[in-house]
């Protein structure tokens, strides 16, 4: 706090208890105003400040013109979830400022531009409106610039009430906009004029504060979820991304494009060891990336629901025909285009049996930006070595939001190739070698690439049922044979997949089990549930097929209650299907609006299921 | 030329001609899909393709089944119905050293994967594409595809009252560098093309009138046997002379023969015929076509090429290794570049 500029107490003191560094900020704009600079450099300011903090973009399907929200959450007990209220409204859409305003709390803050026909008529709520137009004109910009700078208003004007240090707004900035200076002043400019108008013309009523917190972030970065998936593809070789643009995906590809070309060029030529292709299509996306699979590069794509139903017959040939591929699907809400700007966890059956016939595959489900990493490099691995399709499942959520997230750790392990036999191997068996012959009894064979220089490499690829030597075979005995090697093979992942995260308390009796986004409110609500007198463990399952701790955790509770962002309960059906001695104690909590849950709602939720429940035991 | 080979061992490979061949046909007797599978296995032994760097890649249905039936040393991927050419297209991403041949029919190119086709196209991916064209659906008994001639008949499907898609016409429109058509029953012209087609480096189209002796093979049928004896002609008298070769004297008059060099070095030369067709000429390559499709003449030969473009491979500007045998140093950047860039995010 060593800001000159600062809000000094004599001045602006508030009445009453201070909130610090606990409340909500909801920014209410148009899309296409550019407000999202604005929000980003708030959000950050306060991640630099030390404070836990997180960001949501509520933002339409559009391009420009239509509601637009932001929420910033700040807890200095790292409880950043996403919260169904706020205390700060910042109003700057005539649009919706009749319903931005009726919500409110009581004790809440209001900043308007002054220009909206804002009453200041509640004697609960605290008014500062602010001079946009005056402000803007007062600064001296070219005209041509101002309207890049407008929504800085209310960042100067809240960084001087909440006291947000200029200094970190100024930081922020300079990152956003990668250190070049005139921006950055430019910027500033508009803040530090806003500021001190604030200064000499607002009271300080209200009681939030934003207080710098020595040594908190530690070690904390701040990513998109689709960024840090990137990164983690970057990291676990993608050798070929084949994509088509899709909300909330798209930026994920970009962010491959944009990592790719410094981290993996070919420093002797300068040339590309990756491949990217803007396919046609889903159908395209899937089947390029089929193609490079088998042929022995890492390959990717990345989608969300609509491209995932196209995708359903190439996932059903990969599965029976063995092909590695990674499939990113960045969830948002279906059916159908549904809400295709808002979070969903509602692909989730649909993806572990994705295609016609006896399907099932492997799942990963990241809960934050670390672990979009962490999965972005481990799904490759599994991919090879099981030889079929790896879905990672991250949301709109996580994936189009800036995230806190713990620093990236490298990968521990060199990558797994899986069993792909090499000319010299080949020579050694004698050419005796057999595509689906399962040598080890994982279910797991081998495999040759095409390009091997041996002449028993060759080998025929189907979709068609096939016996262990790649040949068409309609027999039953051969077709019934591969479909139990193939459930051998799902039954040995279950080792390997990321075993589940579990949260345990002391005298824990009631078991909550969720997965992905959820994890924030989850912590919290088990949290605001020991003020109840209920103590939750949780247990959060981060891939399928189950893994066998799963079973453990289950066993050991008599009432366990699924949590997830879907309408019908789909991780809930697909527990019931693999433990179905557990089927009594396993309740489904969930709920789709297109918002990620609340912990006041799961928190409610809970209470009141097991409170009937212990009324029905009594 | 495949006459003097025969009589020799082995090719330059070091392998037989029986190297070449696949597992017996299981297509019904005197298909024109099995006359073209034998041309595709003594092209592979007269260009001495190393089977180990040959792939084959196919759709769904008849034709798309005949690789299992040549180049059995080869690896082969039978894909979807209508999908093979994305397929293709990431496996040529991953290992631009591959040899491709690629088998569809009318159905799986002209039907339901028109839009994958075209899209290939643009991209150019190094492949000989051949398309055994019958105009009808075999493995489900008699339908019309997309090619079949407006007002055809057909026991099953009685008639056929849509205009065809001329899939030579669809390639050039598409921006691809050769395009060619031909005629199963004419075995000679067959094997020149292909031969062009795997000395070309970007997608060759191969339209290849492959007639269905179950389900189309009548004289109405511009896909049959009897019309396609009947009615062919031959745009040019097709050669390849293959790189090491010298190409002799012109023994024409000037002006009534075309050489054209491919990427591999070797040549392909055109006697002009009546038809006095310029392949290097777009326009003329149109029209011929066109002019094809309202005189119901069957031309063959190649109807248009153009060397000047670039393939995917270029495209892309990847690195020399393949993709797929790049090793895992050059694939995952190192640790302290991971420290930077999170570094940039605190």
């Amino acid at each position: 706090m060593t800001e000159t500029s600062q809000a000094s107490e004599p001045q602006n003191t508030a009445q009453g208890a201070r909130q610090i560094n606990d409340f909500c900020i909801n920014v209410a704009t148009t899309n296409g105003t550019g407000s999202q600079t604005s929000n980003i450099a708030l959000f950050r300011a306060m991640f630099r400040m030390g404070i836990p903090v997180s960001g949501k973009n509520l933002f339409p399907s559009n391009i420009q013109g239509l509601p637009t929200w932001y929420r910033i959450r700040l807890n200095h007990t790292g409880h950043v979830g996403y919260r169904d209220t706020w205390e700060i409204l910042v109003t700057l859409n005539a649009k919706t400022l009749a319903e931005d305003l009726a919500a409110v709390p009581s004790g809440g803050v209001v900043f308007y531009d002054n220009a909206l026909p804002v009453k200041e008529d509640r004697e609960d709520v605290v008014y500062y409106a602010m001079p946009i137009k005056d402000l803007v004109k007062q600064s001296g910009v070219a005209p041509n610039l101002r309207e890049y700078i407008t929504n800085m208003v209310y960042v100067g004007m809240m960084a001087e009430l909440l006291g947000i240090e200029r200094s970190a707004i100024r930081s922020a900035l300079d990152t956003h906009f990668s250190g070049k200076q005139k921006a950055v002043d430019l910027n500033m400019q508009m803040v530090d004029l806003a500021a001190d108008y604030a200064r000499n013309n607002c009271v300080k009523r209200d009681p939030y504060w934003v207080n710098r917190i020595e040594g908190g972030n530690n070690d904390m970065i701040l990513i998109e979820g689709n960024a840090a998936a990137a990164l983690g593809s970057v990291y676990g070789g993608v050798s070929v991304l084949a994509w088509y643009p899709i909300t909330p995906a798209t930026s994920l590809a970009d962010g491959i494009n944009e990592y790719l070309p410094k981290l993996r060029k070919d420093p002797k030529t300068g040339k590309a060891t990756y491949a990217v292709i803007q396919a046609e299509d889903e159908l395209s996306a899937i089947g390029m990336t089929l193609g490079a699979g088998w042929a022995g590069a890492r390959a990717m794509t990345s989608t969300s629901g609509p491209g995932i139903s196209l995708m359903a017959e190439f996932t059903s040939y990969a599965y029976q025909a063995e092909i590695p591929a990674v499939i990113w699907d960045v969830q948002r809400v279906g059916p159908s285009t549904g809400l295709p700007t808002r979070t969903s966890q509602g692909d989730l059956a649909f993806t572990y049996r994705l295609g016609h016939g006896d399907t099932r595959h492997i799942i990963l489900l990241p809960h934050d930006p670390s672990e979009c990493f962490e999965f972005g490099y481990k799904s490759f691995d599994l991919a090879e070595f099981f030889q079929t399709p790896v879905f990672v499942l991250s949301d709109l959520d996580l994936g189009m939001n800036v995230w806190m997230s713990k620093s990236f750790t490298y990968p521990e392990t060199p990558m797994n190739r899986g069993k792909v036999l090499s000319a010299e191997q080949l020579q050694e068996l004698g050419g005796k070698w057999g595509r689906y012959v399962d040598v080890d009894g994982d279910g797991v064979t081998y495999r040759t690439l095409p390009g091997t220089e041996h002449p028993t490499a060759g080998y025929f690829t189907r979709g068609t049922g096939h016996n262990e030597k790649a040949g068409y075979s309609e027999r039953s005995e051969d077709w019934e044979a591969n479909m139990i090697r193939l459930r051998r093979k799902f039954d040995t992942a279950r080792q390997h997949v990321p075993k589940p995260e579990i949260v345990r308390q002391q005298g824990g009796d009631i078991a909550v089990v969720s997965f992905g986004t959820n994890h924030q409110s989850i912590l919290e609500a088990v949290d605001l549930l020991k003020q109840d007198g209920l103590r939750f463990d949780y247990l959060r399952i981060r891939a399928l097929p189950t893994s066998p701790e799963i079973g453990e955790f289950l066993d050991a509770y008599e009432r366990i209650y699924v949590i997830e962002n879907n309408f019908n309960g789909q991780m809930h059906g697909i527990l019931l299907q693999e433990y179905p001695t557990y089927a009594t104690r396993l309740i489904s909590i969930s709920r789709q609006n297109g918002m990620p849950l609340s912990a006041s709602w799961i928190q409610e939720q809970l209470k009141t299921t097991h409170q009937r429940f212990l009324q029905a035991l009594a | 030329m495949s006459d003097v080979t025969e009589t020799l061992k082995t090719n330059a490979v070091g392998l037989e001609k029986n190297d070449y061949k696949g597992l017996p046909s299981t297509l019904c007797k005197g298909c024109g899909h099995d006359s073209v599978s034998a041309r595709i296995m003594n092209v592979a032994y007269d260009l001495s393709l190393p089977p180990q760097r040959t792939v084959k890649f196919s759709g769904i249905g008849c034709s798309s089944k005949s690789p299992a039936y040549f180049l059995g040393r080869s690896h082969a991927f039978n894909s979807l119905h209508g999908r093979m050419p994305s397929v293709a297209t990431g496996a040529m991403a991953a290992n631009h050293n591959l040899i491709t041949i690629a088998v569809s029919g009318d159905g799986d190119t002209a039907s339901i994967g028109l839009g994958q086709f075209k899209h290939l196209l643009r991209r150019n991916v190094p492949m000989v594409y051949v398309i055994e064209n019958n105009g009808v659906y075999g493995l489900t008994k008699g339908q019309f595809s997309a090619t079949a001639d407006e007002g055809q008949t057909l026991k099953y499907a009685g008639i056929n009252d849509l205009p065809p898609i001329d899939i030579c016409l669809e390639a050039i429109i598409g921006s691809c560098g050769f395009v060619a058509r031909s005629f199963a029953g004419d075995p000679r012209q067959v094997e020149t093309l292909l031969k062009a087609a795997f000395s070309y480096k970007g997608t060759a189209i191969l339209d290849i009138i492959s007639p269905c002796v179950t389900f189309n093979n009548h004289e109405s049928s511009t896909k049959s046997y009897p019309f396609g004896k009947e009615h062919e002609i031959q745009l040019h008298e097709l050669a390849h002379v293959p790189a090491y070769q010298e190409i002799t004297i012109d023994e024409y008059a000037e002006g009534e023969r075309k050489q054209v060099k491919l990427h591999d070095g070797s040549w392909i030369t055109l006697k002009k015929l009546e038809k006095g067709h310029d392949p290097t000429d777009f326009t003329q390559a149109v029209k011929v076509l066109r002019d094809a499709q309202v005189n119901k003449e069957l031309i063959t030969g190649l109807i248009y090429i153009n060397n000047n473009l670039r393939d995917l491979h270029g495209l892309l500007g990847t690195v020399e290794t393949p993709l797929a045998f790049q090793a895992p140093e050059a694939l995952r950047p190192s640790p302290e570049s991971l420290q930077a860039l999170m570094a940039e995010m605190r």
